[in-house]
Order: structure tokens, then sequence, then C-alpha cells
């Protein structure tokens, strides 16, 4: 994967190649007793092939509205999601998607090694085949060591581990994560980061990586697409130009990271306040990052 | 605890018991109460032997036969009226009848439909055992977890596979719940249809025992009804703590936390 | 017999604040409504397309009108109240047995250990087995109804208690033992308040088994009630009589049913396990 370290670079490749993952003009709006909600207002970006993108919003922001959208879990009111040429009316064969609670999207009575073969067996993948993958994947994240466990019987952050497993060895063309690590302690949180990066870097997959914290979307994402409070809306999205070599001391303590981490937070803090009722004014002033909606030139 | 503490609050009170009926009963000559040993001959003068085959069996048989169709059926329908919204709220207040409907009751409805045979007997055994199965099943599927129910579809999880490996083993600890109430229902009314009209079985020899006022044997019969509840419960122990291995093991982790 | 207490049923809970879209579509009462509508319209079209034999199953509406019949009639509600007195009674005393057996057995570590096994191997005896002997003892007395009762319902009381206490949480029960609680106040603050929501299941559980038994004794031995009136109507050959006084007994076993419900809600108004199920 060549060094994108400028915006032109960003800016290139959004031009030339066709995006693999398209949202365009997602609305959701819920029925309820009381009358309606809306979720999300009007979203719209595209996702090349590769590309690891965080979305990053103040909490109640229709992060995981969005989510369930993107994924064909929920219809969208209006807009639609588009996955490689085609439109996502249901969940697409080419997505995994790893939830936040870790606790309850493992099956409980299958052991771990059987949790990450379950959707290779379903889809028919041949036995050869189907234990590579498995053993890949338990190899990748580090749990070659307990294929015989339960989920429960091991710890928060090897559950989630497990999750990822499920969905690496299942080789989706893209990887939703809806906060996965929300729910984790601190020092497994850092650990499942580069575990993230890592598996990214090796196997080139298109990661969405759903989050509320501001450092990780920053030191895990190529791209940061920060959203409104609800009903949501697209308040900036900017290129990270960091080195893709990252690591928690280094880059943590970089210029650059504390820089961008100082200017999405700010976009944080408007967000709170705007909403796609309120028409986002695109706070243009103070903005550190050149990138910031250069496609708009 | 060591193995002979143990075996001594197994059997400690057991045989306290006994102990204390055969020193109550030895120099009595209680019409009701038989001594134990004069109950032990006669348990096994009575029971092992042909009766054995002629009335045990075919009784045991039957109770077999009404226990599996009633789970098969109930967990059948139970996936059905629990996975389908509207056939739930649809068939809920009928099935909360049935449910309330005390068993027994059918007995003579089902003499009238079907006839004094085996099938009556296990049709009413099915009558009245499968509506804790089924109620527990429509249970167990509706409360399938939300987000275990996403992975599945993102997966692509879907129809029989979903079932097979989502659904029954979510609602697994809930089936069972209903199956231990089925079958102590289904023990109850194989011996309600046996004495009730029929000229067979285990209920029809004990109500003739007491009818000749045959003491001994007919508490011997008593015995081998309650054997049978036992061994029951002892298979259905057995089997769950296997097949809900994973739920036990959970359960520990979760309380500990 | 159901081993799931209250506040172990062990079910993962439905996501928290999770939307749900509301489909279109009649609501719910309205479908329930349907589907005894549709139970009764199929009861009554088997008989009349000769499906099964009328003489056998007579039509829901015969039934119907008998059932209405019966509702003014005294020998009905005579035979409701006795079956009701046989139930409440034998409820009542085994209730009771069971609550004060259970703490005292339940709280002290020596007994629960040494009536283990005896218990285990008490309780899977069906009831229905002392059928012949509540037969030589009161004959079609209420006695042998009470019996019965008892013996089936100690057990659903009983076992539901002894997992109650064993729930007590440990460390509850010492931060009131330093806190210098005695051993009354202990009970009344600590074991009850944490055995409660196990009682009420299992009273709820044994409401339902005495009924059975209640309707069982009636029905096979003979003593009076609702469950002897199906077995003369029966033998009597009034079969619309015997289907109405058999929708009698299930009706009243729906009315015994809610009531326990709403007794144990009322009860544990407070309880989490009780608050997440009225939600849904």
């Amino acid at each position: 994967m060549p060094a994108k370290t400028t915006a032109q670079s960003g800016v290139d490749t959004g031009s030339t190649q066709e995006p693999l993952l398209s949202v365009k003009g997602v609305q959701k709006i819920y029925q309820v007793d009381a009358g309606e909600i809306e979720a999300v207002r009007d979203l719209t970006f595209d996702l090349r092939p590769g590309e690891l993108a965080c979305l990053v919003g103040p909490s109640g922001s229709g992060k995981t509205t969005l989510l369930k959208c993107i994924a064909g879990l929920m219809g969208a009111t209006a807009g639609e999601v588009v996955l490689s040429g085609k439109p996502v009316n249901g969940p697409p064969k080419e997505m995994a998607v790893v939830f936040q609670e870790y606790g309850r999207s493992l099956f409980p009575w299958m052991s771990v090694r059987d949790n990450v073969e379950l959707p290779l067996k379903n889809a028919k993948v041949a036995k050869a085949e189907r234990n590579r993958l498995v053993d890949e994947a338990l190899e990748a994240v580090g749990l070659d060591h307990v294929p015989r466990s339960y989920p429960w019987q091991l710890s928060g952050g090897m559950q989630q581990r497990v999750a990822i497993a499920r969905a690496v060895a299942y080789q989706p063309k893209v990887l939703l994560m809806d906060e996965p690590f929300a729910a984790v302690d601190a020092q497994t949180r850092a650990d499942l980061e580069d575990l993230i990066r890592d598996v990214w870097e090796r196997l080139g997959i298109t990661i969405l990586f759903v989050t509320h914290d501001i450092d990780e979307s920053v030191y895990l994402g190529e791209r940061v697409i920060i959203l409104s409070s609800s009903p949501t809306v697209i308040q900036e999205d900017i290129q990270i130009d960091l080195p893709d070599e990252r690591d928690q001391l280094t880059t943590r303590s970089s210029a650059r990271f504390t820089e961008l981490r100082g200017h999405v937070y700010e976009q944080i803090q408007i967000a709170k306040h705007n909403t796609g009722a309120s028409a986002p004014s695109n706070a243009a002033g103070g903005s550190p990052s050149t990138v910031a909606r250069e496609e708009a030139e | 605890m060591s193995i002979a503490k143990r075996a001594a609050f197994l059997l400690g009170l057991p045989v306290l018991l006994v102990l204390t009926w055969w020193v109550t009963t030895i120099g009595s000559t209680s019409f009701f109460v038989p001594k134990p040993g004069e109950l032990a001959q006669t348990f096994v003068r009575v029971w092992i032997g042909d009766r054995f085959f002629e009335d045990v069996v075919p009784s045991v048989t039957n109770l077999a036969a009404g226990i599996v169709l009633a789970i098969v059926l109930g967990i059948g329908f139970g996936v059905l009226i629990g996975s389908v919204r509207w056939l739930r709220a649809l068939t809920e207040p009928t099935l909360e009848f049935f449910r309330a409907l005390p068993p027994p009751v059918l007995v003579p409805v089902l003499m009238l439909l079907i006839g004094i045979n085996d099938s009556m007997k296990i049709a009413v055994i099915i009558s009245g055992a499968i509506w804790p199965v089924l109620l527990n099943t429509i249970e167990g599927v509706r409360a399938v977890d939300s987000v275990l129910s996403d992975s599945a579809r993102t997966y692509g999880i879907n129809g029989w596979a979903r079932v097979r490996h989502l659904v029954l083993p979510s609602a697994g600890p809930q089936i069972a719940a209903g199956i231990r109430q089925c079958l102590s229902i289904a023990l109850i009314l194989m011996v309600i249809s046996e004495m009730f009209a029929s000229s067979a079985g285990l209920g029809f020899t004990i109500v003739q025992f007491q009818r000749s006022f045959a003491i001994p044997e007919m508490w011997s019969g008593i015995v081998v009804l309650g054997l049978i509840g036992i061994i029951l419960s002892f298979i259905f122990q057995w089997t769950e703590r296997r097949v809900l291995r994973w739920y036990h093991g959970l359960r520990e982790v979760e309380n500990a936390g | 017999m159901t081993a799931v207490a209250p506040s172990a049923s062990g079910q993962p809970v439905t996501g928290k604040g999770q939307k749900r879209r509301t489909r279109t579509g009649p609501p719910r009462p309205l479908l329930g409504l349907a589907g005894i509508i549709g139970f009764l319209l199929i009861w009554e079209a088997l008989p009349r397309l000769s499906v099964v034999n009328p003489d056998y199953l007579p039509p829901a509406s015969e039934v119907l009108v008998v059932f209405v019949q019966n509702l003014g009639l005294t020998a009905f509600w005579v035979a409701v109240g006795q079956t009701l007195i046989s139930w409440g009674l034998g409820l009542a005393v085994a209730t009771i047995a069971a609550l004060v057996l259970g703490l005292i057995i339940g709280s002290n570590s020596f007994l629960r250990k040494a009536t283990h096994s005896t218990i285990e191997f008490l309780r899977p005896i069906p009831s229905v087995a002392l059928i012949p002997l509540a037969v030589l003892l009161f004959g079609v007395d209420r006695g042998s109804a009470l019996m019965l009762v008892i013996y089936a319902s100690f057990w659903q009381v009983l076992i539901q208690v002894l997992y109650g206490v064993a729930d007590v949480d440990t460390v509850a029960h010492d931060t009131a033992k330093s806190y210098g609680l005695g051993a009354v106040a202990r009970i009344r603050y600590v074991l009850w308040p944490t055995t409660l929501p196990y009682f009420m299941t299992g009273l709820r559980l044994a409401a339902a088994v005495a009924l059975i038994l209640a309707i069982t004794s009636e029905l096979i031995i003979g003593n009076p009630g609702l469950g002897h009136q199906i077995a003369l109507a029966q033998s009597g050959a009034a079969i619309s009589a015997m289907y109405a006084l058999i929708l009698a007994t299930g009706m009243l076993g729906v009315v015994i049913n809610f009531v326990m419900r709403l007794i144990e809600r009322r009860t544990l108004a407070w309880h989490s396990s009780i608050r997440g199920e009225a939600v849904v």
C-alpha cells in the first residue's frame, strides 16, 4: 500500500478509482408511538477499496443507526447504500460486522473455533479451505492457543479478538466495526487498535470503524469522517496524513497527531450543537488541516 | 468433603427414615402400612416377572412415545409461533387457555374422540405435556438476543441454519425448563389415562390392587411409579447437564463476576 | 417443576434503548381475539362438516349455549366452590409447610446437605401414584383431594424457597451481620426480601398444580366438584354439558393464573425481574 501522506494523493485516488462502498443521501426516520424521530438526516460519502476510515461523532449522533443501514440490517428511509456497484438491501455477502457487545455477538454454545468457522460452513466453503482460513484468522488475532475454549471463558478483549477473527476469516471486502473497543479496558484497547492496523495492512481489506473516541479515530484512520448530532449530517471529512507505520508511543506523541486530534476535538464540540436541522455552518475558521473538504474545490 | 462424609449426607436421612418406619411397624398389625421387609418381598414377587412385561413395559412405552412426540411437536410449533410476530399475537390467548386447562379433563374427551386404546393414551399424554414445551419454546425463541441475531444475519445465516445454530441453542435453557415440567405432567397423565379407562397398564393394576384390598401390592405399585419418576428425572438431569454445559458454565462465570 | 428462578432466567436481556419499528397491522389484542374466534370457528366447522362425529364433539355454538346456561345454575357454582375450597385449602397448607421447612432447611447448611438426597428422591414421585392410598384413607371425602393437592404443591414451593435462600447474597449477609443486625432482623431485611421472588414463583406454579390435582381427584376418585361433574356428564352421555364443564375448568385455570400473576407483580413491584417483565 503506497504511503498517502499528502492531501493530493488522497484526492487522486478518489478520482481515479471506483468507490467500493457508496453511501448516497441516506436518511433514517424511526416511527415511534409519539410520532417520528429523525436519527440520520442526509449522509453521503464513498470508501475506496483498501481504505481505513473512522466515523466519529458525539454520543447519540446516530452512528449505530448509520452502521446498521450500511450493513443492510435496517432499511434506510431515503437514499441508498451501494457496495461494489450493487445496492444493499439486506446483509451483503462481501461485508462483515464487528459489534461493540462482544459478549452478545459470539455464540456462547460454540467453542472459539466453531464460532469462527460457522459463517464459512454456512457459506459452504470446503473443509480444507475452511480449516486454513480459521487457523490463519485465529493466528492473526493471536488466539491460536485457545480454539477449544468457549468465548465466555475468555476476557473481554480476547472475546473481541474472536469476533475480529470471525470477521477476518469470512474474507469480506468491507469490514464494519461498531465501537468495537468501547467496552474493554485501556491497555487491551491499545493492543486491539494495533491489531486492527496490522490486520488491515496485511489483508488489504476496507474498514469502516465507528467510534466516539477522538484519539482512537485519529490513531487508526487514514481518514476521519466527523458526524454532527442527530439528525446526523457530515460535519467534516478529513484525511489523516500520519505515516502508515503507527505506534502507540511515537505516533500519539507526535506534533501532527496532537494537531489533528485537537482539530477533530474542536469539530466534535461544534458538532454537539450542530445538527442536520441547524444546517452546519462548516467551521472553516481555524482548520489546521488543509485537506478538509478539499474535494469541494 | 471426604467420600465418607458425602456418603453420610447422601444416605443418612434415607436410612434414618427407613429405620424409623421399620421400628414403628415392628409390633404393628396396621392394615394400611406394610412392614419394610414385607413390602420389599411383595415388590419382587409382584413386579419382577411376567407383570413387568405385561404392565410396566406397555405403560412406559406409551409414556416414552407421548413424551417424545410432545417435545418434538412442542419445539416445532414453538419455533414457528415464536418466530412469526403476528402468529404469536394471534395464538397467544388461545394457548393461554390450553395452558391453564388442567390436562386430566382431556381424558374423557380423547376417550370419546379416539376410543380406548394405546393411541388414546399417547394422545392424552401429548395433549397435556405439550404446553409447557410449546410455551417455553415460544418464550425462548422470542428472547433471542438482538445483537446475536444481527451477527447471524450479517454472516448470511438464515432459514434452517439460523434455527439450528442460533434459535434452538439460544432457547435451549428455556426449552429444558419446559421439558422438565413436561416429564412430570406426562407421567401423571400416563397413570390417569390408565386409571380412568383401561384394562391394562400400571395405573389400572394399582387401582385393582387397591379395590381388592391387596395393600402391600398396592404400595409396591406406588413404589414402581415413584421409581419411574425418579429414573425420568435422572435421565433428564443427565442429558440436560451435557446438552446445556455451555449454559451452566456461562451462568457460573456471570455469577462470579 | 421448573428450575427457572425469577432472577435466573438466564436469557440475555434485549438491547437497552434499542429502537424498534412499529409494524403496521392490527394491534395485538385484536389479533388475539381473532385467534380465539378462529379457534371457535374451526371447532364449529369440524362437527358441522362431519370431519368428526358431532356426537363426540358437538359444535362450539351448542357447547357455548350450555356454558352460558350453567352460569345461571346454583349447582354449577356449588361445584366451582367445592373445587376452589379443595384448591385453596390444600394450597394454603402446602405453602405454609413448605415455606417454614424451606427457610429452616435452606438457612442451615447441615440440614441442606442432609436432606438433599431425600428431597431429590421424593420430588419426582408422581402425586397421582397416591390416588389409591387416598381412596383407602378418605374415600370420596375432600380429604383425598387435599392429600393429593398438598403433596403436589408442597414440592413446588419448597424447591423454590430452597433456591431463594441459597441465592442470599453472602456479601449482603455479612454486611448485615457486621452492622450488628440480630437474627430476626437478618431474616426480615436480608433473607426474606431475597427469597420472596422465588417464593412467589413457587406459589404461582403450585397454584396451577393444585388445580390440576383438585380436578384430577374429583375426576378419578369422585369427590364433589367440577371434575366430578365432568365425570358424571361423561357417563351420562351429556356430551355438550361435558364440554361446557371442561370449558369452565379452563376458564377457572385462566382466572387463577391471572390472579396469581397479579399478586406476584404487586408483591414484587420493587423487584427488577418483574419490572423488566412488565415492560414486555
